[in-house]
């Protein structure tokens, strides 16, 4: 049992991070808590890509130069994960920052960052037309 | 004709248009965000749609007939580097792309300039250019993270385009920070997906994949990758129940940004559905096929009953419209959903027909929108007296969107129906026919409007004194072609077949 | 060297009212000149179907546009379709006429749209009368529902707009939810749509897919005006008379009965319906629209109302036709399309040249008109006496032979509902022409401004015609045995 949960231990702590960004996303009125949600659950993605990467027992993937003509026999960790991470990090930054920019525009638009008020103030203005 | 065609291009050009066309709107893209003004930058929108429109031809002539192209990005074959491969599934998306941001821009010019403060036209431009870009990519790629990283790209540059219609409406900031939210939740679940499958198969190109795939039916790993696959691309596809980000995003972007979306950023979504349902995975792996009927065809079938529903209680004309895409789009799901040749022909048919029905009804509320500024089916009253050529055009797009005869609707409506008798699904045929007679409901509230009341009084008012051909001209390009491709729909009909073939053929069991 | 052919002759009979449509928009500034446009075409579209009646032993067929593989929209000449080509074209002139005299004796607006319409109207029926396969017939199905939507709501008020919405909602709404999944399931089951001698699903479908489909026919041609889908009819009522007068005689129920007949004879077979489950439940029905319309017809005071539900009830007459199914059945109901459309247009055009007279517009108040205006009394009479089925008119015929065949086929109460149905005619038809002529004579002030020649002259011709129909049942009904596998005909 013990062992059972020791190796998948990554694992279950990608899935606890996962779910707590996610809550956040869903549960949290403020919209900069939601981005930050957001963010939480991105990451978690990254950490799942990181992990699979890693061989037991394998050595960092770095070649001393000259490359050696023949394949040596040393194991080595995945690295095309990291790589990938690296352009998904690129692309969560970008949403982030996308997200956050909308946020200052809301700010601006509606004086609140608070989803109910948000709400209110757009249903405020429907009313206000229907009955014009 | 179709070597006369080819032979204008020197080879080593022909060589290079699948990097070609994903280039071209990127490099413009940077050009644009340093032009001054709006004009210079929608120059080069121009050119650069342009361009891919043409090099859309140059591929779908080079893949006519089965033919696949590989194309090694950066010289690094596949499977190791990232391959573009176009077959004859997404040679017809690519066209449909082209084509409709050719037409797109040529549309957006005056509707920008009425819409957009002028100095942040070239900034949209560029924004618009990205978008493209990221369309392509996603379309063109053979490569399952690269599709994400494009997905990314085109999602971030419709949040801004979106974003924009703040400008008329504040609340087109909310509609594009829900769709933020929502679309980085769907492209991370997506994401979630290609790790599951790079874990089961060890390779990350999609060709690839597909081989390795075939030996691990049973593998759980593989089943999880699967359902996150269809959530995220779902989701981004507007796949009902994923669909409550598309309505606001439609109804409070700019007119161009929701004319151009509303025809191709879904379309582009739903290919990448069928690349994955189909070639990726297959149709004869146990679970996949389960999931044909019991999520697929299902979710398809409510969702082109409940949308259309809801497109019924709508007083905005182009929210309405969009619950309306939501609905025409379980249409296409329920041709996946069968399963077969025929139905995949139908899904992929609905969608080339469905891009030209909303493209032209968004452009004509984007003319109806620049005389007289409407948005709610109210204040569209009586347009079919002061403006009746334009609401000839919308009449044509909305019949085709009920499947009236002589419209290309009926063309879909036609194949879809023959797939699902096909597979012996009645049920399945009366959804289709409650479907229509909703969608007669809802596009018959929007011409009762326009055609049967009389105009208000701001109409007599004289409003702005023209409207600009250049946004009349798409736009009746689309309408017509609504009734063209009814009388000679051989070619859309073989187009929908080849990626129907192509989209079947998958990897070898 | 023959430019002329037959299969040319087919085009032309759709393209002829579209010409003509065309010159009456080119024209639209001179009214004299449209209204000669219309003309022009409506004669000559007549000699061209009278052509075509000459040539349709042969069977002359052509392919108009290739849509797709396997589906194509294609003109097939049959007899049954030559005969309402020229029952519709020949009513077009009459019409033409009439509409002229009407128009301008209300002084109607949008005249030109009103033409225009009416010519796109009747290249659809004749679409419809000449098409080779169901596809085909939808499509121009559809176009003339399209068409006669601004005709229906030329008025342009708040009611003609309601009664427009209604008919168009009704006709379409049936069309697309049962009768296109109908027709895709005849392409399913039977390979293709292709009208066929005999029945293209005989022998290919089962007695119960065949009985599913004839209901989804049956309520799916919404033109043919079965209860409880008839509301359409009257609502459409608010049209102008001319309109009315192509609803009702020349083009639209009488093209849904018309594609119920082709798709009874060509489609189902007669043997293939007498074997559905539902036809017997179909025919009763049909009989109780007949009855029940006429019932309705009789509380009717407003003239146009009584006539639009004694259509209703009359056009119930060829469903039953179709769904008795003997070759003497479907005989009575493709005659009675004929002597229904001349006997119901001259009532229609009676009665707008007595409201382009008096604006008078109820039964009530038209007592002792009939010796103000002779002419159109006594052709409302003849009229009358035709759908009534009297002998010596022509309306006898069809329900002579739809008696005999629901005899034949031992249903006594579906003959009875027949001449029950005669009877509740001459209740509702003759009592207007009765008093009209033998009540006393209102002061002649109530002829506000006599009616225009050109609104009294067609429907006496059109009466005339009733009349010699009688006699020329001959011919017809030896131009259609072959259809139904009758030898030499019934008729004298």
């Amino acid at each position: 049992m013990v062992e059972l949960i020791a190796e998948r231990f990554a694992y279950g702590v990608i899935i606890i991070l996962m779910m707590t960004g996610l809550y956040a996303v869903v549960a949290s009125a403020n919209l900069v808590k939601r981005m930050v949600g957001l963010g939480l659950f991105q990451t978690s993605v990254f950490l799942l890509y990181i992990t699979i990467s890693k061989v037991l027992g394998g050595a960092p993937p770095i070649l001393e130069y000259p490359f050696p003509a023949t394949p040596d026999e040393t194991v080595y960790s995945n690295p095309l994960p990291h790589v990938l991470i690296l352009t998904a990090i690129v692309v969560g930054v970008a949403t982030l920052a996308v997200g956050l920019a909308l946020v200052v525009r809301i700010r601006e638009a509606y004086g609140t960052i608070e989803d109910g008020a948000i709400n209110e103030a757009d249903y405020a203005l429907d009313t206000e037309r229907a009955g014009r | 004709m179709i070597e006369a065609f080819l032979a204008l291009f020197p080879a080593a050009v022909l060589a290079q248009a699948p990097a070609i066309m994903v280039a071209a709107p990127m490099l413009g893209a940077a050009l644009a965000t340093v032009l001054p003004g709006g004009r210079p930058a929608w120059v080069v929108a121009l050119f650069c749609s342009l361009i891919t429109a043409v090099f859309a031809f140059v591929l779908l002539f080079q893949t006519w007939g089965g033919e696949v192209i590989s194309y090694a990005m950066g010289g690094w074959a596949p499977p190791l580097g990232i391959e573009f491969r176009i077959d004859g599934l997404n040679a017809p998306v690519l066209l449909l792309l082209g084509v409709l941001s050719l037409l797109g821009v040529i549309f957006a010019l005056p509707s920008v300039a009425d819409e957009i403060a002028p100095r942040k036209q070239s900034l949209f431009y560029a924004t618009f250019l990205v978008c493209l870009t990221g369309l392509i990519g996603v379309t063109s790629t053979g490569d399952a993270f690269n599709m994400f990283v494009f997905l990314e790209i085109s999602s971030i540059a419709t949040y801004i385009l979106v974003a924009m219609g703040a400008e008329q409406d504040r609340r087109a900031l909310t509609a594009s920070f829900n769709y933020l939210v929502l679309g980085t939740i769907g492209a991370t679940f997506f994401v979630i997906g290609v790790g599951f499958l790079y874990m089961a198969t060890g390779t990350l190109n999609m060709h690839d994949m597909a081989l390795r795939l075939v030996e691990l039916d049973d593998n759980r790993v593989v089943q999880v990758a699967f359902a996150f696959v269809i959530v995220g691309l779902g989701l981004k596809a507007a796949m009902f129940p994923l669909h409550v980000w598309l309505p606001n995003a439609y109804s409070f972007a700019p007119s161009f940004v929701t004319a151009f979306l509303a025809s191709t950023a879904t379309k582009v979504a739903f290919y990448t559905l069928i690349r994955f349902i189909f070639d990726v995975f297959s149709v004869e792996a146990p679970f996949v096929s389960a999931a044909f009927v019991w999520v697929i065809a299902a979710l398809g079938v409510i969702g082109m009953i409940a949308a259309s529903v809801q497109a019924n209680f709508q007083t905005d004309a182009r929210r309405l419209l969009a619950f309306s895409s939501v609905g025409q789009l379980g249409y296409m799901l329920l041709g996946l959903g069968i399963g077969t040749a025929a139905g995949v022909t139908a899904g992929v048919l609905h969608l080339l027909n469905h891009a030209l029905m909303k493209g032209a009804l968004f452009m004509a509320l984007g003319v109806f929108a620049i005389r007289y500024g409407v948005r709610s089916i109210n204040d569209l009253r009586g347009l079919g007296r002061t403006m009746p050529a334009t609401a000839s055009a919308f009449s044509v797009a909305g019949l085709s969107l009920v499947g009236i005869p002589m419209t290309v609707g009926f063309v879909s409506k036609w194949y879809l129906v023959s797939a699902a008798l096909d597979r012996g699904w009645w049920w399945a045929v009366a959804a289709i026919a409650v479907s229509s007679l909703l969608a007669l409901g809802y596009v018959g509230r929007l011409l009762a409007s326009i055609w049967l009341q009389s105009p208000p009084e701001r109409a007599l008012m004289a409003a702005k004194d023209r409207i600009p051909v250049m946004m009349l001209a798409p736009m009746w390009v689309l309408a017509i072609a609504n009734v063209w491709f009814f009388f000679d729909a051989t070619p859309i009909v073989e187009l929908a077949r080849g990626a129907a073939e192509a989209a079947l053929a998958g990897a070898p069991r | 060297m023959t430019v002329w052919s037959v299969e040319l002759a087919l085009v032309a009979a759709l393209v002829i009212p579209l010409l003509g449509g065309a010159g009456v928009v080119a024209l639209g500034r001179h009214p004299n000149l449209r209204e000669a446009a219309t003309l022009t075409a409506a004669v000559l579209l007549a000699i061209n179907v009278a052509y075509l009646v000459g040539a349709a032993e042969a069977r002359p067929e052509i392919t108009l546009v290739h849509i797709a593989p396997g589906l194509d929209l294609a003109f097939r000449l049959e007899p049954l379709g030559a005969l309402f080509a020229a029952v519709a074209s020949g009513l077009w002139i009459v019409n033409s006429l009439y509409s002229i005299g009407y128009m301008r004796g209300n002084e109607e607006k949008n005249q030109t749209r009103f033409y225009l319409c009416f010519t796109i109207a009747i290249a659809s029926a004749m679409g419809i009368a000449l098409s080779a396969n169901l596809l085909s017939m939808f499509v121009f199905y559809e176009a003339l529902t399209l068409s006669t939507y601004p005709l229906v709501a030329h008025k342009g008020d708040a009611r003609a707009r309601r009664g427009a919405a209604i008919y168009l909602a009704i006709l379409l709404g049936t069309s697309i939810g049962l009768l296109l999944p109908a027709i895709i399931a005849v392409q399913f089951i039977a390979g293709s749509t292709e009208f066929v001698a005999g029945g293209l699903l005989a022998g290919a479908a089962s007695p119960l897919a065949a009985g599913v489909l004839l209901v989804l026919f049956a309520f799916g041609i919404g033109k043919a005006a079965l209860m409880p889908i008839h509301p359409w009819l009257p609502h459409a009522m608010v049209a102008p008379t001319p309109v009315s007068a192509l609803l009702h005689a020349v083009a639209v129920v009488k093209a849904g009965v018309f594609a119920m007949l082709k798709v009874g004879t060509y489609i189902f077979g007669p043997d293939l319906i007498a074997a559905a489950p539902t036809s017997g439940a179909l025919a009763w029905i049909a009989a109780l629209s007949i009855v029940a319309a006429s019932v309705i017809a009789l509380t009717k005071d407003n003239l146009k109302a009584r006539l639009a539900f004694s259509t209703v009830s009359q056009l119930s007459y060829v469903t039953l036709g179709v769904m008795l199914a003997s070759p003497i059945a479907l005989l009575g109901g493709a005659l009675q399309i004929v002597m229904h459309a001349w006997g119901k247009i001259t009532l229609f055009m009676c009665a707008g040249g007595i409201y382009t007279a008096t604006k008078k517009t109820e039964v009530s108040q038209m007592r002792g008109l009939g010796r103000l205006m002779p002419w159109t009394f006594a052709a409302f009479g003849i009229g009358a006496a035709s759908v009534i089925g009297l002998p010596f008119f022509g309306g006898m015929w069809p329900k002579l032979f739809l008696t005999e065949g629901a005899l034949d086929a031992g249903k006594l109460i579906l003959a009875g509902a027949l001449i029950a149905s005669s009877i509740l005619n001459v209740a509702y038809l003759m009592p207007l022409v009765g008093r009209g002529f033998f009540d006393r004579a209102p002061p002649a002030k109530e002829i506000r401004k006599p009616a225009p020649v050109l609104a009294v002259l067609p429907p006496v011709i059109t009466a005339i015609g009733a009349l010699l129909l009688f006699f020329l049942v001959g011919p017809i009904v030896d131009f259609l045995s072959p259809v139904f596998g009758l030898e030499g005909g019934g008729a004298p």
